[in-house]
């Protein structure tokens, strides 16, 4: 099972009702690579997923290409894609093996063959022993695994989900995560994975595209996107990013608590990630402030600071002692983990 | 009651409970009275039919059952009234099949459809229920009286039953196809390669099969039972169940109308069963 390269050529979407989902969007997918869109509700990355599907069409002068075949005007039906939804959709009048079997059967594939395609379906996701079951008698993992069989089963020549792990409680999404990420790895089919989950997203992702507003943000590797951001918001919603606002002094950004030593010239914001804030002694501080809430989860402590700015700061580390609310505490970051980006709304609206 | 006041002034919260306890226990007045009054309305609704029913297989009613039991008012009943019994049949039969080749697709366009125009329509299909079905008739009358010889055929009678029933079978179609996920479910097919035959009769059909059941038995009921409109609509050669009793109460021995009703009640108590049964929740031996 070897995936196609997909191709969206200006690829914008307005409904009936004036709404405009997504505005012009080219994107490229390689052959065998999983790009996830990921975005808040409301972004474009559900349509998105649905004009590569087929079940929407994108507005007049848009194109989508399966390989070098123009796909635009073609039915899901006849895409030959495989989609995973968020509710299972798995057939309730079919048992699992019928529901797994049910893209053979309207293929005209003969019994014979359709039985053993099933059975290496029902092995590869490690559910067997559910073949005869009901659908309604199976867990919401179970539902999902049996959702991924029916939908590889017919060898599609793209895998398309859509938030596949949202109904499913916390332990089991992680085990299915990883089920998902070897299945992919294994397969080496194009998949497009849509979710809002940023942890998610940088598990499965090979890229990610962030999207706001009918538009991708940013495109690129996790590392890209988490080290960095584009703009301000990629950076928030990717992980926790700190956001200091000041005054440009002689080389240095200095606001309420200290200063940061500054990466780009003539910025007034920056901006850092709670790791890259180190406790150091107050003589090496950039700047200090008090403890307002502190939260020891094993590997790391997570620290809410008041340096005077105008939101706290969070900062991430390592030591091993307990902190009070009210301590004093001295930090310092690394010019390198400084990141200074356009101001907010430039590239929204 | 001495013996439950006694401790309840030396430990007040124990003999609360049980003072509770002894309402359950002995079963208050109330309780006696509700179960007569449910009794006594079980007794107002089953006695007349149970006397009906005995009426028409005593020899003579104004002796009572003393004067013996028989089955020949049953067996006169069956010689001169059966064809309203085959009639009635077959317009229920021709009903059912009209309803659901015209309900079924009607009920899937409307669970489909997210227009204002889809929900209104909807909203009136409760009307035949409110229309007097005398007021229908005379309805159909006016306009179709006049076509051909459809208004000497069994056929008008089944134009007006159909009018009448398929809003049932519409509604309880389209009930279940509102509990289900139609539109995700039909697109998971679509994207499996299903064409639209394909996936109407494969996921769609058998998916509503508890509301086509529960439709059919409603529609199958309704036209066998149904009076007041066929009353109107039916000629001396097309007289139907309901109509032959009707006939059969006016001119006829208490008894022969009676046995008549005994026919009419083998008839529809196993219909009225196979509903009930049809229409409880289609998951009940479902484990999870």
């Amino acid at each position: 099972m070897s995936g196609i390269p997909i191709t969206l050529l200006g690829c914008a979407k307005t409904f009936d009702d004036g709404t405009r989902a997504l505005r012009p969007v080219d994107l490229r997918i390689a052959a065998g690579e999983t790009i996830v869109l990921l975005g808040p509700s409301g972004c474009g990355k559900t349509t998105t997923l649905r004009l590569i599907a087929g079940l929407e069409a994108p507005d007049a002068g848009g194109r989508v290409l399966f390989g070098d075949t123009d796909v635009t005007a073609v039915p899901i039906e006849r895409r030959n894609v495989g989609m995973v939804f968020q509710s299972y959709a798995l057939f309730p009048n079919l048992t699992v093996a019928g529901n797994i079997e049910y893209g053979l059967k309207v293929r005209g594939l003969a019994a014979a063959a359709r039985t053993a395609r099933v059975r290496e379906m029902l092995a590869m996701m490690r559910i067997e022993p559910l073949a005869q079951r009901r659908v309604d008698q199976l867990s919401g993992g179970q539902r999902q695994r049996v959702a991924l069989a029916r939908a590889l089963a017919p060898r599609p020549r793209v895998l398309l989900l859509d938030e596949p792990l949202t109904a499913l409680d916390a332990r089991l999404r992680d085990d299915l995560r990883l089920e998902i990420d070897r299945l992919l790895r294994s397969l080496a089919i194009t998949s497009v994975y849509v979710t809002h989950d940023q942890a998610e997203a940088m598990a499965l992702g090979d890229r990610i595209a962030v999207m706001s507003h009918g538009a991708i943000a940013q495109i690129g590797a996790p590392q890209e996107i988490y080290f960095a951001p584009a703009d301000p918001f990629v950076a928030d919603f990717i992980g926790t990013m700190n956001r200091v606002r000041g005054e440009v002094v002689d080389g240095r950004l200095r606001f309420g608590g200290g200063w940061l030593p500054l990466a780009a010239a003539g910025a007034g914001e920056l901006m850092f990630r709670p790791e890259a804030v180190r406790l150091v002694d107050p003589a090496q501080a950039h700047f200090s402030g008090q403890v307002i809430s502190s939260f020891f989860l094993g590997d790391h402590t997570r620290l809410v600071i008041d340096a005077g700015g105008d939101a706290p700061i969070v900062a991430r580390v390592h030591e091993r002692r307990a902190f009070r609310n009210f301590d004093t505490v001295h930090c310092a970051v690394d010019a390198g983990a400084l990141l200074a980006l356009p101001a907010a709304g430039a590239r929204t609206g | 009651m001495s013996a439950d006041s006694r401790s309840a002034a030396l430990v007040p919260l124990r003999a609360a409970r049980q003072g509770s306890a002894a309402v359950v226990r002995r079963r208050s007045p109330a309780f006696w009275a509700l179960l007569a009054f449910t009794l006594a309305v079980c007794a107002f609704l089953i006695v007349p039919v149970a006397m009906s029913m005995l009426a028409g297989v005593t020899v003579n009613y104004f002796i009572g059952w003393r004067s013996g039991l028989t089955l020949d008012w049953v067996i006169k009943v069956w010689t001169d009234y059966r064809h309203t019994v085959f009639l009635s049949l077959r317009i229920a039969a021709a009903c059912l099949a009209c309803t659901l080749l015209l309900g079924v697709p009607a009920a899937y366009v409307l669970a489909r459809s997210r227009s204002a125009l889809a929900r209104a329509i909807e909203e009136l299909l409760v009307m035949p229920v409110a229309v007097p079905g005398l007021a229908t008739a005379l309805a159909l009358i006016v306009t179709f009286g006049g076509v051909g010889d459809l208004r000497r055929s069994w056929l008008f009678i089944l134009i007006g039953h159909v009018l009448f029933t398929l809003p049932f079978m519409v509604r309880s179609v389209l009930a279940v196809l509102a509990s289900i996920d139609l539109r995700t479910l039909e697109e998971g097919a679509r994207s499996l390669g299903a064409s639209f035959a394909q996936r109407f009769f494969g996921i769609v059909l058998p998916n509503c099969r508890s509301g086509i059941v529960a439709g059919s038995l409603m529609v199958v009921t309704l036209s066998i039972g149904e009076f007041n409109m066929t009353l109107l609509l039916h000629t001396p050669l097309t007289p139907t169940l309901p109509v032959g009793l009707a006939d059969a109460y006016a001119s006829l021995r208490i008894e022969v109308g009676s046995a008549y009703t005994l026919i009419f009640f083998v008839l529809i108590v196993p219909l009225l069963i196979a509903l009930q049964w049809a229409s409880q929740p289609r998951d009940r031996n479902a484990t999870s």
